[in-house]
């Protein structure tokens, strides 16, 4: 099999794909957070700031996700197939939610309706929210393990998605982002909008201190097989010790009012706890409950070595592309949230 | 109803809905890049003005379109797995190139489009509006890619059998150039102009018919009726050189497009008419060996017939896709019409005194974007049954681990969502309108905006 720098192809291609994970939760992570504290904010002033925060930038946030699937499709097809057909009824209602989330940012501020403003109001938040959970809970049921047959299928029921665990970690993701969200428009807001954020900052903190104790006791007792890898390789616990580091230190920039280094770590936890997920899945992608043989590894689920390599000159070309001109948007829109009449 | 009819139906819909907006993103792309480009030539401040209010429109259907793209993207996952498994090797390049250097550009450079007006200067958001619409050019790019590939697969080996056989990518470029690619993609991207141009002549066909922004919609009307002259014109060329490709490359498909059956016979061009698949008759008007005269510029010749090909390789829906084939062909047609009679009334300089003439402008908006549909369902319906010409079934392709409830679950789900969509897409753009493009006045230029500019040195 060929390899760059001693690592072969599917092990690159999990990087790359983990890569833009992490960078959709980072990004689009935010907006989503900031999309679930809607509601919370009264003023119709309020609500047009916080939207406007994300309004430039989400919808490019949301492309990492597009790039995401696409990338998971191009490298792992057998992993797309079992994992979006086992899982049909989340992924549709995924589906469900990011287009109303869409809609009712686009929507809201063309009518000065009370009812209609409000209409949008409670379906953006209600859709981010929800959005946040459902990719908790695929998440989680890739990290429990789905019953996958003999020919590479999901033999289950399609309820299963539903379990204890899964609904944890995407009740986790939920506080996460909504930290995360409260965080960037900290920087991006004034005056009284400011202030009541500084509270949601703290509360959404809270929110998720609790539900990532939980989740990490869960895993631990029930889940034991996760931790396998750090037990085989110890060297590696340095990285949930960072993630846990990476925690601390929120509420630690929070209580100084030090909003942007705060959200920096957000974001950082965010990309180590997919690094704590990474490491003790590799190489298998989607563990068969049935018989472990059958688990969906990235080696029996990658595409050739000639389409990898295609692939890894394509992203080679195209990843310092995009990093350069979504560096220059968020420059553009560097500062505070000021409202004009392009705005939403 | 079972998983196969409900999932090619769900697909069907959500993809004929999502393909309303796309094509008029990329066409209203090209009309704003020549009106930023004609006011920073010009410095007149009509043309940033109208520059300024098809943005709006733009960022409705730019957003739809977005949302209601990835649902296709999913769907290849979660509705059809064996499909996904068999092509992922050779698709998943094609996506992932789109994803990389075509969303990513277009919606990056979106937020400066839609809320830079007043950040950065009018050169870098030129810039920023040529980013976006060469985004938009290169999606079409490659989803055309991959599924011309679906039509004329090349630059791939089959390896494995039965349920675990799957398509492997031998060579990308041939892959990229596979024999349909460039005439397909030429045609699309006509198509999505004509369908941009067309809702830029019917606005300002109804302003002027209201005698609202005058001069503002004659220089707007005259840009949008250049665009769809040429291009008009052109989608006759594209459109004959893709009938020229499917007849080598999909002989099933051609002979079903104008109902041919017999292969010793000389094939006839129909301008409407009805297939009969029992009997396997065509009644309509025809031009007789018009089919044999286009492939072979001799009306004697025989053209291969749906009879040589065994029952289960031809496309079922006959009639249908004869019919759809058809529309759009007459459709193109009478845009040429139309475009030709305007741009002589222009040429005469009585463009605008003609008040019939521009109420046929304001309907005919139509006429592009139901071409574009159903240019669609014959390219797509006479591909059966096959998803992967010669290769890979349609009743192959599904998710094994998918139930027909759960799919009409979803198509329900979608079916709710897109109407409520739909409406309120027809609602905002009606009141886009209606409000109009703001005065020069209201374009208020900040001052922040010459500081932006000295910062940025240019």
């Amino acid at each position: 099999m060929p390899t760059i720098l001693g690592i072969d192809y599917p092990t690159l291609w999990f990087l790359v794909v983990g890569g833009l994970f992490s960078g959709y939760a980072i990004l689009d992570g935010f907006d989503l957070g900031a999309g679930a504290l809607h509601l919370f904010f009264q003023k119709e002033e309020s609500r047009r700031i916080a939207l406007n925060a994300i309004g430039p930038v989400w919808d490019g946030n949301e492309v990492w996700l597009v790039i995401g699937g696409g990338a998971l499709f191009a490298g792992f097809p057998v992993l797309y197939a079992t994992l979006f057909s086992g899982m049909y009824i989340p992924f549709m209602l995924f589906l469900a939610f990011l287009i109303f989330r869409a809609v009712s940012i686009e929507f809201r501020s063309k009518e000065k309706m009370k009812w209609w403003r409000q209409m949008w109001d409670v379906s953006y938040s209600i859709s981010s929210a929800m959005l946040a959970v459902l990719l908790g809970v695929v998440l989680g049921n890739v990290l429990l393990g789905m019953e996958i047959g003999p020919s590479q299928e999901f033999e289950g029921n399609w309820v299963e998605f539903l379990n204890p665990y899964a609904l944890l970690v995407g009740f986790t993701t939920l506080a996460l982002f909504t930290t995360h969200g409260a965080l960037y428009l900290l920087m991006k807001t004034e005056g009284r909008l400011y202030a009541k954020l500084t509270i949601l900052a703290r509360r959404a903190m809270i929110f998720f201190l609790t539900t990532f104790a939980l989740l990490t006791l869960y895993t631990l007792i029930y889940i034991p097989h996760l931790s396998d890898r750090f037990k085989d390789v110890s060297w590696l616990f340095i990285v949930p010790v960072l993630a846990f580091l990476s925690i601390a230190n929120i509420p630690r920039l929070i209580s100084k009012r030090k909003y942007g280094q705060a959200f920096f770590f957000s974001g950082l936890t965010m990309a180590l706890l997919l690094i704590v997920v990474a490491i003790e899945l590799y190489p298998v992608l989607i563990l068969s409950t049935i018989d472990k043989a059958y688990s969906i590894t990235i080696y029996n689920a990658a595409s050739s070595s000639r389409s990898m390599s295609i692939m890894l000159l394509i992203a080679a070309i195209g990843a310092p592309l995009v990093l350069s001109y979504t560096a220059f948007v968020f420059w553009t829109f560097r500062g505070k949230v000021e409202l004009d009449e392009t705005s939403y | 109803m079972d998983v196969e009819i409900l999932s090619r139906l769900q697909f069907a819909f959500t993809i004929a809905f999502h393909y309303i907006y796309p094509p008029l993103s990329i066409g209203l792309g090209l009309i704003m890049v020549i009106m930023e480009g004609l006011y920073l030539r010009t410095k007149e401040p009509v043309y940033e003005q109208m520059a300024r209010f098809w943005t709006k429109i733009f960022a409705l259907t730019f957003g739809i379109g977005v949302a209601t793209g990835i649902v296709m993207e999913f769907e290849f996952g979660t509705n059809w797995a064996t499909y996904s498994r068999y092509v992922g090797d050779v698709f998943g390049s094609a996506l992932a190139a789109e994803g990389i250097f075509a969303f990513a550009l277009e919606s990056g450079f979106l937020g400066i489009l839609l809320f830079g007006w007043n950040r950065v200067s009018p050169r870098v958001h030129f810039i920023a509006t040529i980013g976006v619409f060469f985004g938009s050019l290169f999606s079409a790019v490659w989803i055309v890619v991959a599924n011309s590939w679906q039509q004329t697969p090349a630059g791939f080996h089959v390896v494995g059998e039965g349920m675990q056989a799957r398509a492997e990518i031998t060579d990308f470029w041939a892959m990229v150039f596979n024999p349909s690619s460039v005439d397909r993609l030429l045609h699309v991207w006509i198509g999505a102009f004509l369908a941009g141009a067309f809702l830029v002549l019917s606005v300002h066909a109804y302003y002027l018919l209201k005698e609202r922004y005058v001069e503002l919609s004659k220089k707007a009307f005259k840009i949008a009726l250049g665009v769809a002259t040429v291009f008009s014109l052109a989608q006759l060329l594209t459109g004959h050189h893709s009938a020229d490709g499917v007849a080598v490359n999909q002989p099933a498909k051609l002979a079903a497009l104008e109902g041919h059956f017999d292969s010793l016979a000389v094939a006839d061009a129909y301008v409407f008419g009805w297939v009969d698949k029992e009997n396997q008759e065509v009644t309509g008007l025809k031009v007789p060996g018009g089919l044999s005269f286009l492939l072979h510029y001799d009306f004697e010749t025989p053209v291969r017939g749906l009879n040589s090909f065994p029952k289960d390789e031809r496309p079922s829906a006959l009639n249908a896709i004869f019919q759809f084939y058809h529309l759009m062909v007459a459709i193109g047609m009478a845009l040429i019409a139309l475009t030709l009679f305007a741009s002589l009334q222009w040429w005469r300089g009585t463009l605008f005194s003609h008040r019939w003439l521009l109420w046929v402008f304001v309907f005919s908006v139509l006429l592009p974007n139901i071409a574009n549909q159903v240019g669609w369902f014959a390219a797509e319906m006479g591909r059966q049954p096959w998803v992967v010409y010669g290769l890979l079934r349609t009743s192959d392709a599904l998710s094994a681990a998918v139930t027909a409830n759960q799919v009409l679950f979803s198509l329900i789900l979608f079916a709710i969502i897109y109407t409520l969509l739909f409406v309120l897409f027809l609602y905002l753009l009606n009141k886009k309108i209606k409000a109009g493009p703001e005065s020069g006045e209201q374009v208020q230029h900040s001052s922040r905006q010459e500081g932006m500019v000295g910062r940025l040195g240019v």
